[in-house]
């Protein structure tokens, strides 16, 4: 214990110099505002940013990128509230019940209590990170490929909880977007599968691409399609800020949200994606009335989100305290690191010591900041909303188009949205929901590569899922959660939400 | 408002018919195969810096991302050769990319005008730290013996770690299961967690946790040993001479440039290479600057006809040998 306080007084003591603080407002506010932006995501950002970093020192260059990052976790889920377009995996959930809360004139509530949210779980997370970063890496090394395949099943079986209308629908689109996330060059072999011979699709389609075609775009064509609801939407703005009951109702969702996002998020497998989603699967299955959710409840916006920034900051543990990236944003702080002459590795705690304690330091100072430059910024976010539609749309599409380019430079992709949006129109007016579909893919992927992979580890025999314990656990889990979705009783009880919406 | 529209279109022709004679005029693209914050991308922005002082235009980054780095480098051989769009090719990319993609739409030694080599990054062989053997010797018998039964990691095909991984099976006749991973870093974890049995990779990914004793290396594929792994023997002296093996990255333009530009960019590749910061990092990450007989344009078209003869009959019987 006097340890960590040691270090955590020389971590501050590091974060606090006048220069890092600047650089972690700096990387916060560039944060936020990437974030707002739909489409240009920390990746592009912080891809577009390193060479500016190079006259920086070390620590204050990686404490500015890091604020873009956990910034733009902040940023994401104003779009998904505001415009209803998820700019990370993460953001989807956040979506369901955050854009029905502005449309319902509660915009600033539900903004404001995504900040608060986040700003509790940031700092339960850089806590965590600073006790028990490193005995919890022994953890995340005991999670094979049978134990990641288990894990991802379990996501699945919580996707079919996600949906709020017909479960045959939800689980019909969580196996289109499985197939979606098929298409692509074959890790194993290097063939090419379901491409046609077309060469943008060589590599896949990008998650951004997706996720931008079926809510962002489709969302837009819906919106001109029903000039009734935006207009109402616009009308009625509503309270800015949550009140004190508003809190009290997201409180215990907060906590949750945090505990499950912290957890996931020290996985080095990109478990991350899933806090949000099991998160938001949690409050589901214990609210006394599933019935508001997708509909504007208010947990349905604190659980996920805190998940998310819960996550955000423990996905540094692998990086820090291992060298190993979890995922694409993490493996281009790799990139930082080595430019900037640091090697991430296990070595990083004990020889750079100021970096390793001052970022951790920084994390909890930038969540601060990002709350100070949230809350003032929640009532001119909602005066977007009054602006007419005529001129946001196009505005959106633009940002869009612009942030898709930016990704990876492919004209390709930006049609490849335009497509998506009017997929993604047609799944709306057919009554299926596009966010099983998005976590379908995304777990798609990745399940499909641990199962391959620990197959060929086991040389074929499938009961090695059983074999290992934690992947059995997980597994009972999954199919628990499924017979409950499956039981009749409860069958009923769903059907009559969807009658009722 | 008019008047400045004229004199902005005016300034854009004159700026035109100048171009010929002063190049640089404009920003540089430098386009990288690979996603930002790996390997190749590290080594183009430490060399575009002193590459931009030395043309006196900013070179700027694009990553153009795909396909084993060859969706970037297609694009890029098809750019108008006008010095305005360079690539950071790498072995990959002009090296194992013919024996690897049916339908390539460029060839390594035909579509290019080399600018120069701009740094090596050596192979390293690793392992679980579980694992018995000491030494490459004793790994090796182990690996023949083991057969099937041991499993070796790689980052994809047409990845570093695949092709030299390939390549290292194949010289010691050795015939390991190949268990895939999307990109080093899953990878490297399950090594250290010891799911895996070893691989080889780049210095730059594996030295940290070779220094952190999470895994061991059992040779380094260069002639003389890493001053950033100076305990670790090189193939020579660990008994493996023919594993010599390099992931390189080297400059590259669309064929037919003007000769003076290409002087230009030859000359400015020479200035940044001798940038006593841009040398300190390359060396910092493992890496290795070129010498002298290595440099330049000359070379560089050797290495790459080098290359392609020597990985496409290994990466091809290999590709034949898998169900």
């Amino acid at each position: 214990m006097p340890d960590l306080l040691s270090h955590l007084g020389l971590g501050f003591a590091v974060a606090l110099s006048l220069q890092n603080l600047l650089l972690c407002f700096l990387g916060c506010l560039v944060g936020t505002l990437i974030g707002v932006l739909p489409g240009v995501g920390p990746i592009a950002t912080i891809a577009m940013l390193l060479p500016i970093t190079f006259g920086l020192d070390p620590v204050g260059a990686l404490i500015m990128l890091a604020g873009i990052y956990y910034g733009a976790q902040y940023g994401g889920s104003t779009t998904a509230i505001l415009v209803n377009i998820p700019g990370e995996a993460t953001s989807v959930v956040t979506t369901l019940d955050g854009h029905q809360m502005a449309r319902q004139g509660r915009a600033g509530i539900a903004l404001g209590t995504a900040a608060i949210a986040s700003f509790f779980a940031g700092t339960v997370a850089t806590l965590l990170i600073a006790a028990l970063g490193a005995p919890l890496t022994r953890l995340a090394l005991i999670f094979g490929p049978a134990e990641y395949f288990a894990l991802m099943v379990m996501g699945l079986a919580f996707a079919v909880v996600l949906a709020h209308g017909s479960v045959l629908k939800a689980v019909a689109m969580i196996l289109v977007g499985i197939l979606f996330a098929c298409i692509g060059t074959d890790l194993e072999t290097g063939e090419e599968r379901m491409t046609f011979g077309l060469t943008f699709l060589t590599d896949g389609i990008d998650f951004s691409v997706l996720a931008m075609g079926l809510f962002g775009v489709a969302e837009i064509l819906r919106n001109l399609d029903q000039t009734e609801t935006r207009d109402i939407a616009r009308a009625r703005i509503g309270r800015l800020l949550p009140s004190l009951a508003d809190l009290r109702q997201a409180m215990p969702a907060t906590l949750r949200g945090t505990a499950i996002g912290a957890s996931l998020g020290i996985l080095p497998g990109n478990g991350a994606v899933l806090g949000p989603f099991a998160a938001y699967t949690v409050e589901k299955r214990i609210a006394r009335d599933p019935g508001r959710f997708g509909r504007g409840a208010i947990e349905g916006v604190a659980g996920p989100e805190s998940a998310n920034n819960a996550g955000a900051q423990t996905a540094f543990i692998p990086l820090l305290t291992l060298g190993i990236p979890p995922n694409a944003v993490m493996a281009l702080m790799v990139g930082a690191m080595t430019i900037h002459g640091i090697v991430p590795g296990p070595g990083v705690m004990t020889k750079n010591p100021n970096l390793f304690w001052g970022m951790i330091a920084s994390m909890w100072i930038g969540n601060l900041m990002l709350l100070v430059i949230n809350l003032p910024l929640v009532g001119i976010w909602v005066r977007l909303l009054k602006v007419p539609y005529r001129l946001m749309f196009p505005a959106i599409l633009m940002f869009c188009s612009i942030g898709i380019y930016s990704i990876s430079s492919l004209p390709t992709d930006v049609m490849l949205i335009a497509a998506f949006g009017v997929f993604g129109y047609a799944l709306i007016k057919f009554g299926f929901e596009p966010a099983p579909l998005l976590l379908g893919f995304v777990l798609g992927k990745l399940m499909e590569e641990y199962l391959r992979r620990a197959l060929t580890l086991s040389r074929g025999d499938a009961m090695v899922f059983l074999e290992r314990p934690v992947s059995a656990v997980l597994f009972l889990v999954a199919f628990t959660i499924l017979a409950l979705a499956l039981l009749p009783s409860l069958r009923r009880s769903r059907d009559e939400v969807f009658t009722e919406a | 408002m008019r008047t400045a529209l004229a004199i902005g279109l005016l300034s854009a022709l004159a700026a035109f018919g100048a171009a010929a004679d002063t190049y640089p005029q404009r920003p540089i693209t430098m386009v990288v195969p690979f996603a930002a914050g790996g390997p190749t991308d590290v080594v183009a922005r430490i060399v575009a810096e002193p590459m931009s002082r030395a043309l006196g235009q900013q070179v700027v980054i694009e990553n153009v991302t795909g396909a084993g780095g060859t969706t970037g480098i297609t694009r890029a051989s098809q750019a108008a050769p006008d010095g305005y769009t360079v690539m950071m090719g790498h072995m990959g990319t002009h090296g194992a990319a013919p024996a690897l993609f049916k339908g390539l739409k460029y060839d390594p030694a035909k579509s290019f005008d080399p600018i120069g080599l701009a740094a090596g990054t050596p192979i390293v062989i690793v392992a679980k730290k579980s694992l018995p053997a000491e030494n490459l010797k004793s790994f090796i018998e182990a690996l023949k013996s083991g057969g099937a039964s041991i499993n070796q990691a790689h980052a994809g095909v047409g990845s570093v770690s695949h092709s030299t991984g390939i390549l290292f099976d194949s010289l010691v006749g050795a015939k390991p299961t190949l268990v895939v991973y999307r990109g080093t870093g899953p990878a490297l974890n399950d090594l250290v967690a010891g799911q895996v049995d070893f691989m080889t990779d780049q210095i730059v990914n594996v030295a940290p946790q070779i220094s952190g004793g999470t895994i061991k290396a059992y040779a380094i594929a260069t002639p003389e040993r890493s001053p950033s792994l100076p305990d670790v023997p090189t193939t020579k002296e660990a008994g493996l001479p023919e594993y010599e093996v390099s992931a390189w990255n080297a400059v590259f333009a669309p064929k037919g440039l003007p000769a003076d530009v290409r002087a230009k960019l030859v000359a400015a590749l020479d200035t940044a290479l001798k940038d006593p910061s841009a040398r300190k990092r390359i060396l910092e990450l493992g890496g290795t600057v070129p010498k002298e007989a290595e440099a330049g344009p000359d070379a560089l078209q050797k290495l790459v006809e080098s290359e392609v003869a020597r990985w496409t009959p290994v990466l091809r019987s290999a590709a034949e040998a898998t169900p």
